[in-house]
């Protein structure tokens, strides 16, 4: 059994805004919602199946309802910033069942106007909630060790902050449009040793959703198609505090299968859309992924290698979440839109990777240096 | 630091009631597996490496070494050094470096375990040894 080209996304949609005080998170999810629809040529009552996380308010009850969807599938699984990636999967293995048709993924949510609500304390809480841990220390804590295991520097880091910026500034909607330099970077405020105020993503509001449906619907509609050819989705914690090791992610599982499915590598990939909550995700990412070897990603990510047009592996093309948009602190349904953008030969013509027939969306959730997911989506142009 | 905010107070479970009785003695307990001999923390009753329900509490040295740290420096209540340190005995755990020089710290370092109160069972830190 294998999903591989059975589900096409059908529909994308980034909503345009960054700040959102005037209007309700549940308004976002339906704005999301409504934008994705109609870029697929479809309407409301075409849906039968709805994928929301932990970002939804209340979750999937008041969500259906309030939506005023009529579903026979759904899924609410919530892995943090990775969950639409992984619901992007579980979608194609409900429409691979039968189980649905025509499913819709949406993300929307107002960290910058207002506190997000804490999250349910797990088993651990009582031997770990009064330490303090945050987005920026525990990434902090990978990037030290990833520094001390081998010799990954802060000037290999700011690269990555220096290619997504040098994408944002073609991004009118990008919340940072200003093209930075290694310097740049250095010179930013520290916040969590070792990462500076530019090793860190953007704060926004907004949201995005997607579209997944079944090739046959998929060729009935006017859009150029995009399949899904592999998945892969782990996870990783402490597990008990053997053997710890900060340096690799969950994604040296999600990877391998998602590619392994797809009957592809690495070397094939036009186009790369890669988490980047701080620089420190993106480089372990790319060593998990395959695209270099473990400890190697400081002088894979280098003098430009991830800009388009400039370098190997062009990513995040829209200005990533370091620059362009991080909705809700979950940076995973932007990274599927940019990379379905990339494949219909949709981004700005400044970014798009010629002849762009494969692209990986890979992302994680979570606190990488605590607990988190990795999934990992194999996209196709078919 | 951390001694700058309120600690949260530990609300134990029956699982993990053990660690903190031990814990107001000034003792860090962890768990080790007497099927598969693995040590681990935080406890659980049953081994998250083999599964077996025969799980001990046993005292660890609450010594330790730096596996990793991060200085927060943008921090209402100021800044602190969060870490994981790797026990004598095995497990590795998140904690926070305390009562020291946070600048100075570097990963391999000797630490050593200190007690905090909070309004209940106190909270274990690692302090430089």
């Amino acid at each position: 059994m294998t999903i591989k080209g059975k589900a096409y996304i059908a529909g994308i949609y980034e909503h345009p805004t960054r700040h959102a005080p005037d209007k309700s998170t549940a308004q976002l999810h339906a704005e999301v919602a409504k934008g994705a629809i109609e870029d697929a040529g479809l309407t409301k009552a075409d849906i039968d199946g709805y994928f929301c996380a932990g970002d939804a308010p209340g979750g999937l009850w008041p969500m259906v309802d309030y939506l005023g969807l009529k579903v026979r599938h759904m899924d609410s699984t919530d892995t943090g910033g990775c969950s639409y990636l992984i619901h992007l999967g579980h979608a194609a293995e409900a429409i691979a069942a039968g189980k649905c048709s025509i499913a819709l993924i949406t993300l929307a949510g107002k960290p910058r106007t207002g506190p997000m609500p804490p999250r349910a304390a797990g088993a651990e809480a009582d031997f770990e909630a009064a330490y303090g841990a945050t987005t920026h220390n525990a990434y902090g804590m990978c990037a030290m060790r990833h520094m001390h295991d081998y010799g990954t520097t802060s000037e290999q880091l700011a690269w990555i902050k220096v290619a997504a910026s040098h994408h944002a500034q073609y991004n009118p909607h990008a919340m940072l449009k200003e093209v930075v330099t290694v310097e740049d970077v250095l010179n930013s405020p520290m916040i969590s040793d070792p990462l500076h105020r530019m090793d860190c993503c953007v704060v926004t509001d907004g949201g995005g959703a997607l579209i997944v449906t079944t090739p046959e619907i998929a060729k009935s509609l006017k859009k150029p198609l995009v399949r899904l050819i592999g998945h892969g989705e782990a996870m990783k914690g402490p597990r008990g505090g053997k053997d710890l090791d900060l340096t690799y992610s969950a994604g040296v599982w999600s990877g391998p299968r998602a590619f392994e499915e797809a009957g592809v590598t690495p070397k094939d990939i036009k186009y790369a859309s890669i988490y980047d909550s701080f620089t420190i995700t993106v480089l372990m990412q790319l060593e998990d992924l395959g695209f270099c070897k473990k400890g190697e990603g400081g002088k894979f990510v280098a003098d430009g290698n991830l800009i388009s047009g400039v370098g190997k592996l062009p990513f995040n093309t829209d200005g990533g979440g370091l620059c362009s948009n991080h909705p809700v602190n979950r940076g995973g349904m932007t990274k599927i839109i940019e990379a379905v953008r990339q494949l219909r030969g949709e981004a700005h013509p400044k970014v798009q990777v010629p002849n762009c027939d494969l692209a990986v969306a890979h992302g994680t959730g979570g606190l990488l240096g605590v607990r988190h997911a990795a999934s990992t989506c194999i996209l196709e142009r078919a | 630091m951390a001694e700058a905010k309120k600690l949260p107070v530990p609300q134990g479970n029956p699982e993990t009631a053990p660690f903190w009785e031990a814990a107001s003695q000034g003792k860090f307990m962890i768990k080790r597996c007497t099927a598969c001999g693995e040590p681990h923390f935080f406890p659980r009753s049953i081994c998250p490496f083999c599964f077996s329900d025969k799980t001990e509490w046993e005292e660890s040295s609450g010594e330790a070494t730096i596996y990793t740290f991060s200085l927060m420096r943008k921090s209402p209540t100021g800044p602190y050094a969060i870490a994981y340190v790797t026990l004598k005995e095995g497990p590795s755990l998140q904690t926070n470096i305390v009562d020291c020089d946070m600048d100075k710290l570097k990963i391999g370092q000797k630490v050593k375990v200190v007690w905090k109160p909070t309004d209940g069972a106190p909270l274990p830190f690692f302090t430089p040894a």
